[in-house]
C-alpha cells in the first residue's frame, strides 16, 4: 500500500485480512450527532457507520472533536455537566441517546480504554475481576479472568503475580491490563482514545498486534493522531477537522486504503500530506 | 585565502581580557550568611519546641515519681490528688477511662457522620452545594472549644440529654458528643482531601465498565483514598484526647468511679474527669509549687502526651504506609 | 525497529461464546440512591447541628447584648460586668503572639521550603512540626509555665502567655507559608536567577511577595485560633480577676475566653447569660478576622493570575 510522500519507511504488520468484504454489518451507526458544551458546538452533524469486526480509526488534528466523539459512542459525555448532546446513536437499532437507556448498561457492552493506562490500585486480578463482579457475572473468575488476560497477550508476563498491584507493571503491561479489564465486561465494541500515545514504540506496536487480532471478536473504534499507525492498522478511515465556526466536523470517511492513496475531499488530502496538522 | 569570519568580538584572546568572576562571591556575601542563619536558627526552634516539652515534661514528673511508684501511678484506680495526706491517691486509671469513654463517644460521633459528609462533598454535591455546605463545617471547625464547652453545659445535657436520660448536670456524654461535633470538620476535611486527590482517570475507568456513581465511589473511590481516610480518624481521636475546654466545662471535676453517685470508671451518664480535665481544673484554683499535686500535673502531662504523641505518629505511619500511588 | 514480536504475544484465547451476566442495573442504582440519601442526610446534619450551637449561644445571651458589656470591666454584680478587660488582654495576647509566630514561622518556612536541600533531615523536621501541631494545647500551658514563666521569670505576664501562645500556633503558621511558597511557581524563580539575582534577592522580591497573601492568610487563621484558645493560659496565666488593660508586658492579663470559662463557671444563671453573651462577641470578632483572611485569598488570587 503506497502511501502519499510521508517520507519515512514505517514498520508493518502482517497483512489484514482484504478478503472476504462481501458483507459490511454496521454495527453502530451515529446519526446527525451534534456536541454542545455549554454554547459552544463543539461537534456538529456527524453522520457514520462503524462496522462489525473491522478496525475503525478517527484521525484529524487536535481539538476537532475526535475523542468527543468517540465519548458519545459509550455515553461518557454524561460526566460533563455542561455537554449536551443531539442526534442518534444506534446501537443494534436502539437509540442510545434515548432517555430510556441507562448508560450503565451501555457500557458494560461497550468497553473503553484510555489514553493513558489507568489500572485500579488494586492487584492484577482484580482489576479484571472488578467490572465483571458489578456487572453480575456468572461463573468461574478466576478462567474468566485468565481468558481476558490471555486475549490481552498478558496472560504469560504476570500469571505469577496475580496478587500483585497492577501499579507494579510497566507503562505497556498497564494499558495491555486495561484493555483486559474492558474485555472483562463481554463487549462487542471496543473504544480506545489514543492507547498508545503515552507509550515507548515496542509497546506501541504490541497494542497494534493485539487489536488486529481482537479485530475477528470485537468491532474496535480508534482515535489516533499518528497517522501511520491509522494508515496500518485500520480497515475503515474517518477525518475529522474543524469547520469555519470552529465546530468539529467529518470530512470524509471511507476504506482506509482509498483514503490514504486516493481521498475524495482536498482537506483530506491536504492533511495526509502534511500540509496542515 | 583565509579570511576569519568570526565577529569582531571573538577574536580577541584570553590573554587580553580581565579574568570573569566566577566564584560566586555574591552569593556568599555576608548579609546572605547572616540572613540564612537567622532561618536557620527559626527552624532549630522548632526542634528545640519539641525538646522542651520533652525534657521539661520529664524532669519535673521525675519529682513526681520519686514520691509516687510509676507502677502505682499507672495502676492505681483511685484519683484523689486534690485531698490530703492519707487521702491523697494517685491512682491515674480514672482519668485514663474518662478519657478513653468520653473520646470514644466523639469517635462514634465524628467518624460515620464525618466520613459520609466526605464522600457526599466530594462525590455527590455540585458546585453550588458545596459553596454552601463547605462554609458550614469551616465554621463548625472554628468555634473556639470554650463555646462547645458552654454549648455542651447549657444545651446538649439540659435539652438533649436530660429528657431521655437520667444524667448529671455534669456528665462525660455531653462532653463527648460536643467534642465529636467539634472534630467532625476535621475527619470530613482531611477525607475529602484523600478522596479528591484519587485522580480522576480511575472514576473514567469504573464508569467506563459500567459502573454505577454509588459503586464508582465507594468500590473504587474510597477504597483508594483509604489510608488518608482512616488517618484522619486517628488524628480526631488524638485531637478529642488532648481536648480540654470542653471537659472543664460540661464533664466535671470528679473523676468517675470516686464518689457514690458515679456509677463506675465508664459512667459517662455522671461527672467525668479527664487528664486534660484535671490539669485544668488544678490550676485553675492556686496550686502550691513544689507540691506533690502540682507534680502530679506533669505525670498527668506525661502520660498526655506520650498518647497523643504515639497516635499521630501511628496516623502518618497508615497513611505513607497504605497510601496508594497512582500513577 | 523491526516488526520482530515475540510469540507470547501471539493470542492465545478467544472470547468466552456466552459469557452469562445479571447487571440488575434498576437494583443497583437504586441501592445508590438510598446511600445518596444517607450521605447527604449526613451532611445536613452537620447544618443541624452547628444551627443548635448557635441558637444555644444566641437565646440566653442576645439580650445581654450591650455596649456596657464592651466598656466595663467585670463586676460580681451581673449587671454591672463587662469584658473590657478581657477584650483588651486578648488584642495584646494575640498581637504578641502573632508576632512572634510570624517571624519565627516564616523564617523556617523561608528556610525549609528555599534553602535546605530536601533530605531525610528536612523531612525530619517537617514531621516534627506536624507532630507539634497535634500536642494537646494544655501541655503547651506546662511548656510554658516551666521556661517563661518560672525559668526565664516573666511571671504571669502577658508576655509569657504570649509566647506560649505563640509557640502554639507556631506549626499552623509554619505549614501554611510552607504552602503559600511552594505554590509560587518555579518559572518565577527561574527568571530572578536567570538574571543573576542571589537567593535571598530572589526570595525577598519575587517569592515573598507572592507568597504574601497565603502566608497572610494563615496568619490570620492562627491568630482566629490563638483568640478562642483557653486552656494553655489556665495554666500560664489565668488570673481569675482582672479589672485592668494590660499596661505592658509583664502586666497580668484577662482574655475573653478566659472570661467566658470564669462566668460559666458560676452557678447564677445571669452569669449565664452574661457568658452567652461574651460568647457572641468573641463570635462577631472571630467572623470579621475570617472573613478579612477570605477576602484577602481571594483578592489576592485574582490578581496573581500566573
Amino acid at each position: 500500500m503506497a502511501l502519499r510522500s510521508t517520507g519515512t519507511t514505517v514498520p508493518t504488520l502482517p497483512a489484514k485480512d482484504n478478503t472476504a468484504r462481501t458483507q459490511e454489518e454496521t454495527i453502530l451507526r451515529l446519526d446527525k450527532l451534534n456536541v454542545f458544551y455549554g454554547n459552544f458546538h463543539a461537534v456538529s452533524n456527524v453522520d457514520l457507520d462503524i462496522q462489525k469486526n473491522r478496525i475503525t480509526a478517527f484521525i484529524g488534528p487536535s481539538g476537532c472533536g475526535k475523542s468527543t466523539v468517540l465519548r458519545c459512542i459509550n455515553r461518557m459525555n454524561d460526566l460533563v455537566p455542561s455537554a449536551r448532546v443531539e442526534g442518534q446513536v444506534l446501537y443494534h437499532g436502539q437509540n442510545l441517546n434515548s432517555r430510556n437507556v441507562d448508560p450503565v448498561e451501555v457500557r458494560r457492552r461497550i468497553g473503553m480504554v484510555f489514553q493513558r493506562p489507568n489500572p485500579f490500585p488494586k492487584s492484577i486480578f482484580e482489576n479484571v475481576a472488578w467490572g465483571a463482579r458489578i456487572n453480575g457475572f456468572k461463573g468461574n473468575m478466576a478462567e474468566h479472568v485468565e481468558r481476558c488476560l490471555r486475549q490481552a497477550a498478558l496472560w504469560d508476563e504476570v500469571k505469577d503475580k496475580l496478587k500483585e498491584s497492577g501499579l507494579s507493571l510497566s507503562g505497556g503491561q498497564q494499558q495491555r491490563l486495561c484493555i483486559a479489564r474492558a474485555l472483562a465486561t463481554s463487549p462487542d465494541v471496543i473504544l480506545l482514545d489514543e492507547p498508545a500515545s503515552a507509550l515507548d514504540p515496542i509497546s506501541t506496536l504490541r497494542i497494534e498486534e493485539l487489536l488486529r487480532e481482537l479485530q475477528t471478536h470485537y468491532s474496535i473504534v480508534i482515535v489516533t493522531h499518528n497517522m501511520q499507525q491509522a494508515a496500518r492498522l485500520s480497515d475503515q478511515t474517518v477525518f475529522f477537522s474543524l469547520s469555519d465556526t470552529r465546530s468539529g466536523i467529518l470530512v470524509e470517511a471511507g476504506q482506509t486504503e482509498q483514503i490514504f492513496t486516493n481521498p475524495v475531499d482536498p482537506r483530506t488530502e491536504a492533511y495526509i500530506t502534511g500540509r496542515f496538522g | 585565502m583565509a579570511v576569519s569570519a568570526l565577529p569582531e568580538r571573538e577574536r580577541r584572546t584570553t590573554n587580553d581580557t580581565p579574568a570573569l568572576d566566577l566564584s560566586g562571591r555574591r552569593n556568599r556575601d555576608l548579609s546572605e550568611r547572616i540572613v540564612k542563619g537567622f532561618l536557620q536558627l527559626c527552624a532549630a526552634l522548632t526542634l528545640l519546641t519539641t525538646l522542651g516539652i520533652v525534657v521539661i515534661l520529664l524532669y519535673e514528673s521525675a519529682s513526681f515519681f520519686r514520691v509516687v511508684p510509676i507502677w502505682d501511678f499507672l495502676t492505681g484506680t483511685t484519683w484523689t490528688a486534690l485531698s490530703s495526706g492519707d487521702q491523697q491517691k494517685f491512682g491515674v486509671i480514672p482519668l485514663v477511662t474518662g478519657t478513653l469513654t468520653i473520646s470514644l463517644v466523639s469517635a462514634v460521633i465524628s467518624i460515620p457522620i464525618g466520613l459520609a459528609a466526605a464522600i457526599f462533598l466530594s462525590e455527590y454535591a455540585g458546585n453550588r452545594t458545596r459553596a454552601i455546605l463547605k462554609p458550614v463545617l469551616e465554621i463548625l471547625a472554628g468555634v473556639p472549644t470554650i463555646v462547645y464547652g458552654f454549648f455542651a453545659l447549657t444545651f446538649i445535657t439540659p435539652v438533649l440529654l436530660k429528657p431521655v436520660l437520667d444524667v448529671g448536670a455534669f456528665n462525660g456524654l455531653s462532653a463527648g458528643i460536643a467534642i465529636g461535633i467539634m472534630t467532625l470538620p476535621m475527619v470530613t476535611s482531611l477525607s475529602e482531601d484523600a478522596i479528591r486527590a484519587v485522580p480522576r482517570s480511575l472514576r473514567e475507568a469504573a464508569f467506563g465498565l459500567g459502573a454505577t456513581k454509588f459503586e464508582t465511589s465507594v468500590r473504587v473511590v474510597v477504597p483508594a483514598a483509604m489510608s488518608g481516610i482512616v488517618a484522619s480518624f486517628i488524628l480526631a481521636l488524638s485531637r478529642a484526647i488532648g481536648e480540654t475546654m470542653i471537659v472543664a466545662v460540661a464533664a466535671g471535676g470528679s473523676p468517675a468511679g470516686q464518689t457514690g453517685v458515679s456509677a463506675g470508671l465508664f459512667d459517662v451518664t455522671q461527672s467525668m474527669q479527664t487528664m486534660t480535665g484535671f490539669i485544668a481544673y488544678t490550676f485553675s484554683s492556686d496550686v502550691a509549687r513544689g507540691s506533690s499535686q502540682f507534680y502530679s500535673l506533669f505525670g498527668v502531662g506525661l502520660l498526655l502526651f506520650a498518647m497523643t504523641f504515639a497516635m499521630n505518629v501511628f496516623s502518618q505511619w497508615v497513611a505513607l504506609r497504605f497510601r496508594e500511588v497512582y500513577e | 525497529m523491526s516488526a520482530n514480536v515475540q510469540a507470547d504475544t501471539i493470542i492465545t484465547a478467544t472470547p468466552e461464546p456466552s459469557a452469562t451476566f445479571t447487571p440488575r442495573t434498576r437494583v443497583r442504582r437504586a441501592l445508590g440512591n438510598v446511600w445518596r440519601v444517607i450521605f447527604l442526610g449526613s451532611t445536613v446534619l452537620a447544618v443541624v447541628l452547628l444551627g443548635m450551637l448557635l441558637w444555644s449561644i444566641l437565646e440566653p445571651g442576645k439580650d445581654w447584648l450591650s455596649w456596657r458589656l464592651i466598656t466595663n470591666m467585670p463586676s460580681r454584680i451581673p449587671e454591672k460586668a463587662g469584658m473590657n478587660s478581657a477584650i483588651w488582654g486578648s488584642i495584646w495576647l494575640v498581637g504578641g503572639s502573632a508576632i512572634f509566630s510570624f517571624v519565627i514561622g516564616l523564617g523556617s518556612a523561608i528556610y525549609l521550603e528555599e534553602y535546605a536541600a530536601k533530605n531525610r533531615w528536612t523531612d525530619f523536621i517537617q514531621t516534627n512540626i506536624s507532630n507539634l501541631a497535634g500536642v494537646p494545647s494544655i501541655v503547651y500551658g506546662l511548656l510554658g509555665l516551666v521556661i517563661f514563666v518560672d525559668l526565664l521569670g516573666m511571671g504571669r505576664s502577658i508576655l509569657a502567655g504570649s509566647l506560649t501562645m505563640g509557640l502554639l500556633i507556631l506549626p499552623v503558621v509554619v505549614i501554611s507559608s510552607r504552602e503559600a511558597i511552594r505554590a509560587v511557581p518555579s518559572s518565577l524563580r527561574q527568571a530572578s536567577y536567570g538574571l543573576g539575582a542571589t537567593q535571598w534577592q530572589t526570595i525577598r522580591h519575587h517569592v515573598l511577595p507572592a507568597a504574601m497573601p497565603g502566608i497572610l492568610t494563615g496568619v490570620i487563621l492562627s491568630m482566629s485560633r490563638a483568640i478562642g484558645e483557653t486552656a494553655p493560659l489556665i495554666v500560664v496565666g489565668g488570673a481569675s480577676q482582672v479589672l485592668f488593660r494590660p499596661d505592658g508586658p509583664f502586666s497580668p492579663y484577662m482574655v475573653m475566653p478566659l472570661q467566658i470559662f470564669n462566668w460559666t463557671s458560676r452557678p447564677q444563671q445571669d452569669f449565664e447569660h452574661l457568658a452567652a453573651a461574651a460568647i457572641i462577641v468573641l463570635m462577631i470578632i472571630l467572623l470579621v478576622m475570617n472573613s478579612l483572611a477570605i477576602i484577602l485569598r481571594q483578592h489576592f488570587s485574582k490578581k496573581n493570575r500566573w
